[in-house]
């Protein structure tokens, strides 16, 4: 049977997930192997070395870089207040006297004889990564994490901003055709993450803002209105750490695009529930998309799907076109003609034929179709 | 087995999607590419081991060419009937490719020249520190600690000059205590190319917190540059250090028969060899989705710049925030809703790998193609530039033309060869669209040859021209280059509709063809001729290399387009005025045929 490979995004009511919670730079691990942690639990930590700034004495004083050794009133290694004393000269008359004083509390770096530069640096910062889903840690990395398995929903957005948090699903729309509307995010959604439909407005996540939502998810956004928030356009798909007051996740793209309504059924059927959610977006290599997790099984589902998805797809798989003249159509994949088909722009191009619910059949070029993945 | 030996060569691109590989076979005295394959990079989990994707390439090659090149995970060298290859070779930009910072006393000086060395090393330039680059000491060090590279290029002041600048760059660096990109747990990689009386003081500071390299200084003096023994230590780096950490690739050194070279890298090389070998002053442009590399090689001086957030899919929304909408916009024969255009290229973005279905989308991906290698090629003239802070004498004459030193490289009027890669120009539906695409983003003046790279050969041919040239070379010029033809653009300014030239332009068998070009018109003549020549009489106030007016004769070669006549004069920008643009474009493409009625 003739199939394709299309990568899709996962919406999978049920299934095995796997999280590594690793620290950039080493430090330690706080939990041990199969203890159970909750999503807000602190699993490693490390100290991020303080700020380092440069005060140049020499200058300062006015003297030659190798005789600021003779005026420091600190050595390297010794620990300082902000507004401290860290040189001075001793001219004869006291009006000519100048201090310098450390703009920053922390301790000396280095001090340099070539240049007459001081170094100081802020006390170290904690790091600390927390576990972002309940689960059970099934690997320790020493030094620099764990992995955490949980079993549970598993949605993925196309793209998002802002970055890990948790909250109550909080399904504020009747349908996933409807617009998520300033009036629909009431003041009881604070700290939620609250489910929309076709597309939310500058003035409606202006207004979840406002109240304190957790996050919101919907199927698609004006790039306008995205602008605005962020005060500037987002140029590379690179995101996660934006800080706008809310995590964004869009399932559909950039437009008023409904939510696929599998998706929607899926995430309102928990509903009330404690979910992991993440905008970060990454499209480059290692490839990353935003991501809601419910912990545990829906509630018409017993056993939780532990495979894959198959990777490609077949007559009959539902699909969404992703690209214009027909962008955000859905239907099922009627044909895959083996042979490259000349389109509308020239291109010789594979293709397929997709049905659409009312029976009329449109040609798309295979790239242009992303597999709905179940 | 010598070099002249060689009769089948089997080489590899591991690019960060696609690892591409070719067979180049010897017929007769000519080498020929004659199969290809490719499959998915597999650098990343769950493979992660690149080896993998490098077999599937090859698997692909031997299904097609029915030559057995592998025994199990090895390839078969050398070659024997019909098995096996006599060399294999490899390039990588995987992972990300070469990512490096780079530092410097004075922006303007050695740090352009370390960031010229790195480049032409095939690297990536996350920053370019200086002590003048504007920024406060703190806020160095902090852009040091958050950047991870692969390693790290410090140069700064001349031999024997003043060592205090650069001892401050390398305490900052020694505070910041940067970690690599790979490998957490190892030392950065640091190259130091600066000033020698500062060699000890550099030891002493960065000896025990970096992997610490020091070589020849790049800018001995303000007078001269002396890139090449920081750009070797670079490549050993590269395969010693990065190499060794990126997922299967000690394997994968094991498998070559040279040394793997940054794809850029092999990219520059054949550049190089290509202009050296025709004599010509040679730019080459390659378009990919994240990011552009623009090559030049004018009177021999190598150059090359890397846009990283330039690109068609992964990085076309920072095209849009560059150029501005109203940039892209100004290429599109029709009106379109900014919303609308907005949304299609976010759309693009989070989607990379989708096409154009349609003519109009094609038309608005063309657009901001446009743009994207306009604004790579402002970012190439700014850095392939003369050295800067150089002492010049000058004569009395010179009294009234104060020009500064640090001059562009870059001269449109005698650049002689314009070579395009990367989807958008190699994949184009018409061959003409990739031609008119780079005449507007570049602007040509006079006689410029174009072509596209079919199925982007260079690295490949590159990481090959160090074995054998001649292999290199035959493949490049018989399969790899498709000849577009030539562009002829007097320079000048006139009235719409004004005659401006009178050319004449004659195949290898003497035919000839002639006519007159008018202001405003763009033209088109096919001409197949690899060889022929062109004779244009430009009347006083365009220039076509021969000065106002002046009478020129010059090589020109035809190919799958033929000969593009652009009068639209020189510089060229669309009209401001709405309608007279619209009506512009529509008059242009007409007679370009450029996109289906």
């Amino acid at each position: 049977m003739a199939h394709a490979y299309t990568p899709g995004l996962k919406v999978i009511p049920c299934t095995l997930l796997r999280k590594k919670r690793l620290l950039p730079i080493p430090g330690k691990v706080l939990v041990e192997m199969g203890q159970e942690v909750s999503e807000l639990e602190v699993v490693a930590q490390t100290e991020l070395p303080g700020k380092v700034f440069s005060v140049n004495v020499a200058n300062r004083l006015s003297i030659g870089p190798d005789e600021i050794k003779n005026f420091m009133l600190k050595g390297e290694g010794d620990a300082l207040n902000k507004g401290e004393i860290i040189a001075e000269n001793r001219p004869f008359l006291k009006w000519f006297k100048t201090t310098i004083e450390s703009p920053v509390g922390g301790m000396i770096d280095s001090i340099s004889l070539i240049t007459g530069q001081v170094l100081l640096r802020e006390p170290p910062r904690l790091l600390p990564i927390k576990a972002y889903i309940k689960g059970k840690v099934v690997e320790v990395i020493p030094g620099f994490g764990v992995t955490v398995e949980a079993e549970g929903t598993f949605i993925q957005g196309i793209f998002g901003i802002g970055g890990e948090t948790t909250g109550e699903i909080a399904v504020a729309v009747e349908s996933p055709d409807e617009d998520l509307t300033p009036e629909a995010i009431k003041d009881i959604y604070k700290g939620k993450v609250v489910i929309g439909g076709k597309h939310a407005g500058l003035a409606a996540i202006n207004r979840a803002i406002e109240v304190g939502v957790s996050a919101i998810v919907v199927g698609g956004i004006h790039d306008r209105d995205l602008r605005q928030i962020l005060g500037y356009d987002i140029g590379v798909a690179v995101t996660g750490t934006e800080r706008i007051g809310l995590t964004l996740i869009v399932t559909e793209g950039f437009g008023m695009i409904p939510m696929a309504e599998y998706t929607f059924k899926l995430i309102a059927s928990r509903n009330g529930e404690k979910a992991s959610v993440s905008g970060a977006t990454q499209i480059r290599a290692g490839v990353m998309r935003p991501e809601i997790i419910v912990p545990g099984y829906p509630r018409d589902v017993t056993k939780c799907k532990k495979e894959q998805g198959r990777g490609w797809i077949e007559p009959g798989d539902p699909v969404r076109i992703i690209r214009e003249p027909h962008f955000g159509v859905i239907g099922t994949v009627a044909s895959l003609p083996p042979e490259l088909t000349r389109v509308g722009s020239e291109s010789r191009v594979r293709v397929l034929e997709v049905a659409l619910e009312g029976g009329e059949k449109l040609v798309v070029p295979r790239a242009n179709i992303e597999v709905l993945e179940k | 087995m010598s070099k002249k030996d060689l009769e089948v060569i089997i080489a590899t691109d591991c690019g960060s999607t696609t690892t591409k590989a070719i067979l180049i076979e010897k017929k007769g005295d000519t080498y020929r590419q004659t199969y290809r394959g490719e499959a998915p990079t597999t650098v990343e989990a769950p493979f992660e081991d690149v080896t993998k994707g490098v077999l599937n390439s090859i698997t692909e090659v031997e299904e097609l060419s029915g030559r057995t090149l592998l025994d199990g995970e090895r390839i078969i060298i050398p070659n024997n009937g019909n098995t096996g290859a006599d060399i294999y070779v490899s390039t990588s930009s995987a992972g990300g490719g070469l990512q490096m910072m780079v530092a410097g006393a004075v922006k303007a000086m050695t740090g352009e020249s370390a960031q010229r060395c790195a480049l032409g090393a095939g690297a990536i330039v996350m920053d370019v520190l200086a002590s003048n680059d504007g920024r406060a000491d703190h806020e160095k060090i902090e852009r040091i600690r958050q950047l991870r590279p692969d390693m790290m290029l410090l140069s700064g002041g001349t031999d024997g000059g003043t060592v205090t600048h650069v001892v401050e760059l390398a305490q900052f660096l020694k505070a910041a205590d940067p970690k690599p990109r790979l490998g957490a747990s190892y030392k950065l990689p640091v190259i130091y190319a600066g000033n020698n009386k500062a060699h000890q003081q550099i030891k002493e500071i960065l000896n025990e917190r970096t992997a610490l390299i020091v070589t020849e200084n790049l800018r001995p003096t303000l007078e001269r540059e002396n890139l090449m023994p920081a750009r070797h230590k670079i490549h050993d780096i590269f395969l010693e250090h990065v190499m060794q950490q990126a997922p299967g690739y000690p394997k994968l050194m094991k498998m070559v028969g040279a040394p793997i070279m940054p794809t850029p890298a092999a990219v520059g090389v054949m550049t190089e060899k290509f202009a050296k070998a025709n004599k010509f002053n040679v730019m080459a442009v390659d378009i990919g989705g994240a990011t552009t590399d623009v090559f030049s090689v004018f009177s021999g001086v190598f150059n090359r710049t890397v846009s990283a957030n330039l690109g068609m899919s992964y990085s076309i929304s920072n095209v849009m925030a560059e150029a501005g909408l109203p940039n892209i916009l100004r290429w599109l024969p029709f009106d379109m809703d900014e919303q609308d255009l907005r949304n299609r290229l976010k759309n693009k973005m989070i989607r990379p790998t989708t096409i154009p279905q349609t003519a109009e989308d094609l038309e608005v991906e063309h657009a901001v193609a446009r743009e994207a290698l306009r604004l790579a090629f402002d970012q190439h003239k700014a850095l392939a530039v003369g050295l800067k802070g150089i002492q010049q004498e000058r004569s009395i004459s010179d009294a009234f033309e104060q020009t500064a030193s640090g001059q562009s490289l870059i001269n449109l009027m005698d650049l002689n060869y314009i070579i395009g890669s990367g989807g958008i120009l190699a994949h184009s539906p018409r061959r003409i669209q990739s031609m008119l695409l780079m005449i507007d983003a570049y602007q040509p003046e006079g006689a410029t040859r174009f072509a596209v790279d079919s199925i982007f050969m260079m690295p490949h041919l590159g990481v090959l021209s160090q074995i054998s040239e001649k292999a290199a070379l035959d493949v490049f010029y018989e399969d790899c280059l498709v000849r577009l033809g030539t562009c002829l653009a007097p320079k000048g300014l006139a009235r719409e509709g004004q005659l401006i030239m009178e050319w004449e332009i004659i195949d290898e068998k003497g035919k000839r063809k002639t006519g007159e070009l008018r202001f405003g018109d763009l033209l088109h003549v096919p001409f197949e001729s690899s060889k022929g020549k062109m004779i244009a009489r430009p009347v006083k106030g365009f220039d076509m290399g021969a000065g106002s007016g002046g009478k020129m004769e010059a090589g020109i070669q035809g190919g799958v387009v033929g000969v593009i006549l652009d009068g639209r004069g020189r510089p060229f920008e669309p009209a401001k005025n709405h309608a007279k643009r619209m009506a512009d474009l529509k008059k242009w493409y007409k007679a370009m045929e450029m996109y289906p009625v």
